[in-house]
């Protein structure tokens, strides 16, 4: 973003504040995650930079607070984490079957009522998650599905199908239909076309919707609060119990864990989009 | 000609326009079908029950069960003078049936909102009941009128008379601070009760200005993202796509600490010398807390569409304008923006939508004065148990977030919405 030699100074100025203003929003942004790493590690239970912390006195740090979150008595992150991670399989795994079949029968282009269809497919995405627990609670009272592991798993591949619909959509935008026609000719039949042809290719869309999915499950806690009863806790609940009663350096040990994970994540799904756009002949 | 385009036959000796046409149909069954799992799923699971809440929310059949002769003599009542014999002896009837199924108490509990003091009476006349005190034989009227003066008020008799419809609309009335005055009219509620009206106005403040903060921040780091080169931007797209991916409890919590009186922002106002030391602003568990934690939460929403749409708009465009005598000020006005504006359309409904619904955050950083809408609904589903009201809310709220995602439909399209 160098200036041109001929800049008139007004502007030059305006330039400089440009670049202030972009470099206080991404610290907006990025600054208040890095706040949480070293006082997860704060030997203190207050959740204050000690003296200590500011004069990187190492006896002002410790590890007592991951101790906690793994072995300390009582405690309920070992279940939440086990009930967390199930749930989120179980839902990102129906929520990649169902959301790329209807994906695909979205992009064909002989779909009627395609975009009422699609409307009311994404619709999980854009009614506040509110609403959508308590219709959810409803219908799982109902059929006696509240405080179990599958009601739970079912809400959440409602909200996660969405994503997964909207990735593998725009995969498939770019997608040349002669190559199945291809297969189709020398003889293959429809499940050998998509499992040996079609899928291959539109393998990043479907794992990063998947990965959407998993987040949108993981992170999810408004509509899991109306459903999940005690063995049901997943580590949003537990974080959210936590932060309402007492802010704990416990939670932030956990905090921790979940931003390296979500960074792992914005990996693998940021080397999907690029394997994918590669694919796609999208050269930049 | 057209005979002709009809006479055109395929191999098995169909006409080739019958032929298409049923192959078109096959392919729209397939395409169908391929979507059906999904649509069905939905409609059972999510669709059905959000028009199950609608249901729930006018239903007031509750007491049209309990009370059906009464009802059924109380339409020859003018509801202007005490009813007549026939109607009290029908509710002494129903009464009676109540009494041995034991559900006099809900009768009353339900009578007692819609008017205060029926709960007692209601009480008083099950005891004269249950000691089987009431002489069938001679008028009910006088003898019921005696248990309690209330019973000779003629306006405790509109009020059951009010229950009569199978449907009402009152939650909705109260959503809005309204109700049913005793003639039936709609009134007011009290100037200084009106609570919803306050957490509707509340709710679609924070929505907008998050929005509008939003905007002014979004603006100009998606149009340094999308300017500056590649190897650059992938890295600050970085600090975009990380809080987009982690936790929204994560980066709550990041915020309450951050806020907290003795925390990091008070810490460096106080270094700066903004204010002193013993008298350190309390910016969490009000609005300001709302404000700032939802707008870090929101903004990748905004940047994303913002920066696809920049990312199309050559910068050739700019040194046209540029070349052309305008100042560069004029070039970004005249040409740039324009340009931009759908994506502006996106992000804005985009934010404005998710924020309007919000939840997790207000109710933690937002203490009394920044709890939203959706934090009432939630309030009275999970403490006070009025379901049909948190869901006559939730649906008023869906209204207006429905509107909006039908704008956003006909702007932008749900299928172009941009994920990462």
């Amino acid at each position: 973003m160098a200036l041109p030699s001929y800049t008139e100074t007004r502007y030059r100025i305006w330039h400089y504040i440009y670049i202030a203003i972009c470099t206080f929003v991404f610290f907006f942004l990025i600054a208040p995650l890095f706040v949480i790493f070293p006082l997860s590690f704060n030997a203190e239970e207050f959740l204050v930079f000690s003296e200590g912390m500011k004069n990187l006195d190492p006896d002002a740090f410790s590890l007592r607070w991951y101790k906690d979150m793994i072995y300390g008595t009582k405690n309920p992150w070992g279940l939440a984490a086990k009930n967390s991670f199930i749930i989120a399989i179980f839902a990102t795994i129906g929520s990649i079957i169902l959301g790329t079949l209807a994906a695909l029968g979205l992009s064909s282009r002989h779909m009627p009522y395609k975009g009422i269809i699609m409307a009311t497919l994404i619709s999980p995405m854009i009614v506040p998650l509110i609403i959508s627990g308590v219709a959810i609670f409803f219908f799982m009272a109902k059929v006696g599905l509240a405080a179990t592991h599958t009601g739970i798993v079912l809400a959440h591949i409602i909200l996660g199908t969405p994503f997964v619909v909207i990735t593998v959509t725009a995969t498939l935008s770019g997608f040349d239909h002669s190559v199945t026609r291809a297969a189709a000719s020398l003889g293959s039949n429809p499940v050998n076309t998509f499992m040996k042809i079609t899928l291959p290719l539109i393998l990043p869309g479907v794992i990063s919707g998947g990965l959407f999915a998993f987040v949108t499950s993981f992170d999810e806690v408004v509509v899991v609060l109306f459903l999940a009863g005690l063995e049901n806790t997943t580590i949003p609940i537990q974080m959210w119990t936590g932060l309402r009663e007492q802010l704990s350096p416990t939670i932030l040990a956990v905090a921790t864990c979940l931003i390296i994970l979500s960074t792992l994540i914005l990996i693998s799904a940021e080397l999907l989009r690029r394997r994918s756009e590669r694919l796609r002949g999208i050269n930049r | 000609m057209s005979s002709e385009t009809k006479q055109i036959l395929t191999t098995d000796g169909i006409p080739l326009e019958v032929s298409l046409k049923k192959a078109e149909k096959k392919n729209k069954i397939k395409a169908f079908l391929l979507v059906a799992p999904l649509l069905l799923f939905l409609i059972i699971t999510y669709v059905f029950p959000i028009g199950e809440m609608f249901s729930r929310s006018v239903d007031d059949k509750m007491i049209t069960n309990m009370l059906p002769k009464t009802f059924k003599e109380m339409e020859k009542w003018d509801g202007k003078e005490l009813p007549s014999e026939e109607v009290f002896a029908a509710f002494y009837y129903d009464f009676k049936v109540l009494v041995e199924k034991q559900e006099h108490g809900k009768l009353g509990q339900r009578l007692n909102k819609e008017k205060n003091g029926f709960n007692s009476i209601t009480k008083k006349l099950f005891r004269q009941v249950k000691r089987k005190k009431i002489d069938e034989s001679i008028s009910i009227k006088e003898q019921v009128m005696k248990v309690h003066k209330r019973w000779r008020n003629v306006e405790y008799w509109q009020a059951i008379k009010r229950t009569a419809p199978p449907y009402t609309m009152s939650k909705y009335l109260k959503g809005m601070d309204m109700y049913y005055a005793a003639d039936g009219s709609i009134a007011q509620v009290d100037e200084d009760r009106r609570i919803h009206r306050i957490l509707w106005l509340r709710t679609l403040e924070i929505a907008f200005f998050v929005t509008l903060f939003c905007f002014l921040m979004g603006y100009p780091i998606a149009h340094l993202l999308a300017t500056l080169p590649m190897k650059y931007s992938n890295l600050l797209m970085i600090c975009v796509l990380l809080p987009f991916w982690t936790s929204l409890l994560v980066r709550t919590a990041s915020w309450m600490i951050l806020l907290q009186q003795q925390g990091v922002v008070n810490d460096f106002f106080v270094m700066i010398g903004l204010v002193a030391d013993d008298n350190r602003p309390e910016m969490m568990y009000n609005k300001v807390g709302t404000y700032v934690a939802m707008t870090q939460i929101l903004l990748p929403f905004m940047v994303l569409p913002l920066y696809s749409v920049m990312k199309t708009i050559s910068p050739s465009l700019m040194r046209a304008g540029k070349s052309l005598g305008g100042t560069p000020f004029v070039a970004f006005w005249k040409v740039y923006f324009p340009l931009t504006i759908p994506g502006i359309g996106a992000g804005c409904l985009l934010v404005f939508i998710l924020a309007i619904g919000y939840y997790i955050t207000p109710a933690l950083v937002g203490g009394a004065s920044g709890t939203l809408i959706s934090n009432q609904i939630a309030f009275h589903m999970k403490q006070t148990l009025d379901w049909s009201f948190a869901s006559a809310m939730g649906l008023m709220l869906l209204s207006g977030v429905l509107v909006i995602y039908w704008i956003y439909n006909k702007l932008v399209g749900v299928d172009n919405i941009k994920l990462g």
